[in-house]
């Protein structure tokens, strides 16, 4: 949900473009202490992927197909600050070179698709791993995180909205409607949000950074007779 | 550019000829560009969840109502409708006209000038210049995929998809390490050397400025007159 210009009014423009700088700066110093002098490749090559992930089809039914939005998943899988980095450079970049977004409302678009979806999505993945230890806690982690990351995100919109819409919807209606809808397209997020982090569980569990320390990869001395 | 939306935004709805002036001059600015106009159409696309969001305003909002054509439309709904879709177009069309005369690498280099920390300039320089590769890989995946005679129909091939994206998501990652060693072995110390190559002359400060100038004109215009 790219929000274009003149779609929320300037002070809450400007407010949240205030918000998301900060969040930002914050998370670049902490990915710096993630990833040290790492940090600038790896988080752009995960950012390109998380470009690359958006434009992967998922067909849903009579050829409609969805996509996904890739926060939780970001997060999961490289960490949260990184991961907010690198969503946001992707809502940055699409607003910049696609046009996708307003450039005014690129603070809002920022903190709707990247910082909120990241934070949500972590903090929901963090309780449910405490709860569930060991691989399936990692994989409900994953399916809830994104579940829950993308209706906050639209609830985190609909409130910016009511504080400075350029509308007169009625708030509780347009409400219902976002939050309805997006609660499915969660739903969809989180199933393949969690089948992604399985795969990449199965084949190379240390890259998972949401797994580190919880999950062991399991080296094993297979032998085999030999006749 | 930005300047230009931000006057825009900010002009109250209602006058609607002051809007109609922003617009034409938008148009002129891609005249002038010699963007093609079919491009200009396919990239305005992105704008329609939202065309839809304020066509629907007028049927769903409160107030007193106005009857157009026979229908019971809400006067603050209409406005509000017409303003989204007025202020959207321009915005779309400006973003449009800035994504298509600047190449990737002085939007880059100016939003290093604009003072954006430099790591967060570095990670989209690294993003826009990986992002073809990483696509292509899942391009070629995907190939992969139907000559073995398999296409994705319905939810049931959302397994085979989402390891194809755990997949990728392997291979870009290596290939960020693959790259930084690369950087390492080239002398790389945790900084990139500097993007600053072109600051903007006096003559392109004056070309730049005239959008936001030419908005402002009007906007005082529309004051003086109203």
């Amino acid at each position: 949900m790219h929000a274009p210009d003149g779609f929320i009014n300037a002070p809450v423009s400007l407010g949240t473009g205030v918000i998301s700088a900060s969040f930002l700066a914050v998370a670049l110093s902490k990915a710096r202490s993630e990833l040290d002098e790492k940090a600038a490749p790896m988080a752009g090559l995960v950012a390109a992927y998380v470009f690359a992930v958006q434009m992967l089809n998922f067909p849903v039914a009579l050829g409609t197909s969805g996509h996904l939005m890739g926060g939780a998943l970001a997060a999961i899988l490289i960490g949260p600050w990184t991961g907010m980095i690198a969503v946001s450079t992707v809502v940055i970049l699409q607003a910049l070179l696609f046009a996708d977004g307003g450039l005014t409302a690129l603070g809002f678009n920022v903190f709707n698709m990247a910082i909120i979806t990241v934070i949500a999505g972590w903090l929901v993945f963090q309780l449910l791993t405490k709860v569930i230890k060991g691989r399936t806690g990692i994989i409900a982690g994953a399916f809830l995180a994104a579940l829950v990351s993308v209706p906050a995100s639209a609830v985190a919109f609909v409130f910016q909205y009511s504080i400075g819409g350029t509308g007169t919807l009625d708030i509780a209606d347009v409400f219902v409607a976002m939050f309805s809808v997006h609660v499915l397209i969660g739903i969809g997020e989180g199933l393949i949000t969690a089948l992604t982090v399985t795969a990449v569980l199965a084949l190379r569990p240390d890259l998972v950074f949401g797994a580190r320390g919880k999950v062991q990869a399991n080296l094993e001395i297979r032998e085999s007779q030999v006749r | 550019m930005l300047l230009f939306v931000l006057l825009v935004v900010l002009t109250p709805l209602g006058n609607w000829w002051l809007f109609i002036t922003y617009l034409l001059i938008i148009f002129t600015v891609i005249l002038i560009a010699k963007l093609p106009p079919l491009t200009v159409i396919r990239r305005m696309v992105i704008e329609v969840p939202f065309v839809i969001f304020a066509v629907l305003m007028p049927f769903f909002s409160a107030g007193p109502y106005v009857s157009v054509l026979g229908m019971q439309l809400s006067e603050a709904g209409l406005t509000a409708g017409i303003g989204l879709l007025f202020k959207g177009t321009i915005g779309v069309l400006s973003s449009i006209t800035l994504a298509s005369t600047t190449p990737m690498r002085e939007v880059l280099s100016g939003l290093s000038r604009l003072k954006v920390p430099n790591m967060l300039v570095e990670i989209a320089a690294f993003m826009v210049r990986y992002v073809d590769v990483v696509v292509d890989e899942m391009r070629r995946m995907r190939i992969a995929r139907q000559s073995r005679g398999y296409f994705e129909t319905g939810i049931r091939s959302w397994p085979v998809i989402a390891k194809a994206a755990g997949a990728l998501f392997i291979r870009a990652y290596e290939r960020g390490e693959r790259v930084h060693l690369a950087m390492l072995s080239r002398g790389y110390q945790g900084k990139m050397p500097s993007y600053q190559i072109a600051i903007a002359t006096n003559q392109q400060w004056l070309v730049g400025m005239i959008l936001p100038i030419s908005a402002v004109v009007v906007l005082i215009l529309g004051w003086r007159i109203s």
